[in-house]
């Protein structure tokens, strides 16, 4: 933790905002071109004008995979992707069973190299920042770069305030008013209504649409930028996933989302772009609206309208 | 019962043979049970029957006297021995039998090394008790200088060694059931390794590494051997680990041997004590249990 840029991302440092790119043509735009100044001012530093894009209430950096490599031992899941994932855009990974979309979801935020025998190779730039430098450290990316998975996990032997509290409390960050904190990220998750009487209760204590959304709150409670989330909804009936696909359009005001998803139709509502992925490789990606009407490729055609899964 | 009207042949009634080897079966499993739990109802029954006779106020209160004449005294002594001296094993064994369970699970998971260790820890599960009562002999009690001699602590370090194996292996189990995506949920918080551990992996498998701490508890207070040439037992009572100690199955393994009926009943006493702090320790160890998520 001796590294001063790891210790930057820690602290909640204001926005700085570069006046001379305040015009420019979007938020994507600006995440491709919006170099902050050399890479020792930190991870965070990379910060767009917020005025771009009118319902953008603060400006979360881009997502760049330059030719990013997964593997599992010797076998390659993801080939050689080139991809920007948009700022404060939802993109949602859509492809069959096993083509590699969760692999390279957790490539961007280093969690692919938890896993025994598995490592990545190439780029992912956060803003201008590769989180694969050898001066990175990969706490720190993973603070910035949050994620919800699959199964909602929140921590059985902590309350509802300890889980969303837990992202703060695991990092040793200090210096932030938990209480303001903890009830800011349930607002933000639309939590807070449901669970402000009972905060000291088991966070499994909750239906599994709330403690999924308990769990959006822990990760948020984090201040990230980007927030990565795999098959979010695929654990949980259509009313709870009705209120995550809401809250994901909201949360996109904030933050840059990936949204691995199995269901076609969820990534039609809420995905401004979506990716088709195959067998490792980006098949075709495009304004989500495109992708599900008329597609270029016939591979992509024929996944969306249902003839191989 | 019949079922031929069905219709269907493979509807049949249940032949006569399948009847009788069902109903043979069933009285031996029946039977097996029986037998198993004969030794330990009359084990009951004999520790209750003598040594319950033994059990009075100054039974507990006072030390073994050692006259052969007169009164014999109680087990006090024993009672604060066995105490001292399993408390201080348990001090030892746990940090050090969680630490490897710990580290097998968190770091050296499938590796080589990892396997070795598994290996030589089941290995020492299976070495006799009094081998380590021996070996701390050789290499403690036998030590020249003021370093030498007997003591409780020795005995306490030799049953950490028999209790060692069996915290590690309990440990080990608990702590692969804490489930992998809540490190996994730590982990994508941004948590260092050892923070996931103290905060998440530990708390989550707490219920079960107590378990497994109070069998292995439970197994150290009934050994004789490895206190026999460690703590030797003596008859005063003290608190202090550094002299020589008394303990339960010290006293009865003294007691039992000789030729006064008072002393044998003092035996049967002592034992009866000591299987109800046993049980004890278990009653709060299923408690726990059942009490945890996971285990």
């Amino acid at each position: 933790m001796s590294d001063p840029r790891t210790d930057h991302v820690v602290k909640d440092t204001p926005p700085v905002t570069t006046p001379q790119r305040g015009q420019a043509d979007g938020p994507a735009e600006e995440a491709r071109t919006g170099a902050a100044p050399g890479v020792s001012a930190g991870l965070r530093t990379f910060v767009a004008a917020a005025t771009v894009q009118a319902d953008v209430e603060r400006a979360a950096p881009a997502v760049t995979l330059a030719g990013l490599n997964a593997y599992y031992g010797e076998n390659r899941a993801v080939k050689n992707v080139d991809f920007c994932f948009d700022a404060n855009q939802v993109t949602a990974m859509i492809g069959p069973s096993g083509c590699g979309k969760s692999t390279l979801v957790r490539c961007i935020n280093r969690m692919h190299e938890e896993i025994v025998g598995a490592r990545a190779e190439g780029e992912v730039l956060l803003g201008d920042v590769d989180v694969y430098d050898s001066d990175i450290d990969v706490t720190a990316v993973r603070r910035v770069i949050g994620m919800v998975f699959q199964k909602q996990n929140p921590f059985p032997t902590m309350s509802i305030y300890g889980n969303v509290a837990a992202g703060l409390r695991l990092t040793g960050t200090k210096g932030v008013d938990l209480d303001e904190r903890v009830e800011s990220s349930l607002r933000g998750a639309g939590l807070w209504d449901e669970v402000k009487d009972r905060l000291d209760s088991p966070g499994i204590g909750l239906s599994g649409g709330q403690q999924q959304r308990l769990c959006i709150a822990r990760t948020i409670a984090n201040k990230p930028d980007v927030i990565l989330m795999d098959e979010p909804c695929s654990a949980l009936d259509p009313i709870a996933t009705q209120r995550i696909e809401d809250l994901i359009d909201d949360l996109k005001r904030r933050f840059t989302i990936v949204l691995v998803t199995h269901n076609m139709q969820q990534a039609a509502r809420v995905a401004d772009t979506t990716v088709f992925m195959l067998a490792g490789e980006l098949v075709e990606w495009g304004p989500t609206g495109k992708i599900f009407s008329n597609p270029d490729d016939q591979r992509t055609e024929q996944y969306v309208t249902g003839q191989f899964g | 019962m019949t079922t031929a009207s069905l219709g269907a042949a493979s509807l049949g009634s249940i032949s006569g043979r399948r009847r009788r080897a069902d109903r043979a079966a069933r009285t031996f499993a029946l039977l097996a049970t029986l037998i198993a739990l004969v030794p330990l109802v009359l084990i009951v029954y004999y520790l209750i029957a003598k040594g319950a006779g033994a059990l009075s106020w100054s039974f507990f209160t006072t030390d073994p006297t050692g006259r052969f004449l007169g009164d014999p005294g109680g087990i006090r002594s024993a009672i604060v021995g066995s105490l001292v001296i399993v408390s201080l094993a348990t001090v030892i064994a746990v940090p050090i039998g969680v630490g490897v369970a710990l580290w097998l699970v968190e770091y050296g998971r499938d590796s080589r090394m990892a396997n070795i260790v598994r290996y030589v820890i089941d290995v020492m599960s299976g070495v006799p008790s009094i081998v380590f009562g021996l070996f701390i002999y050789t290499t403690l009690v036998l030590a020249g200088g003021s370093a030498g001699g007997f003591s409780g602590l020795k005995g306490s370090i030799a049953l950490a060694l028999l209790m060692l194996p069996v915290v590690t292996r309990s440990s080990e189990v608990a702590l692969n059931l804490v489930p992998g995506h809540l490190r996994e949920a730590a982990l994508a918080l941004g948590a260092p390794r050892w923070r996931v551990i103290a905060r998440v992996v530990l708390p989550t498998a707490a219920a079960g590494l107590l378990t497994g701490t109070l069998l292995a508890i439970a197994r150290a207070a009934g050994e004789t051997a490895p206190l026999l040439f460690t703590a030797f037992g003596v008859k005063a009572m003290t608190w202090n680990p550094g002299e020589q100690m008394n303990a339960l199955p010290l006293q009865i393994f003294q007691d039992v041997s000789q030729a006064q009926d008072r002393l044998v009943t003092r035996a049967w006493g002592a034992a009866l004590t000591l299987v109800a702090m046993v049980l004890v320790l278990n009653l709060v160890a299923r408690f726990v249990q059942r009490r945890s998520r996971l285990a």
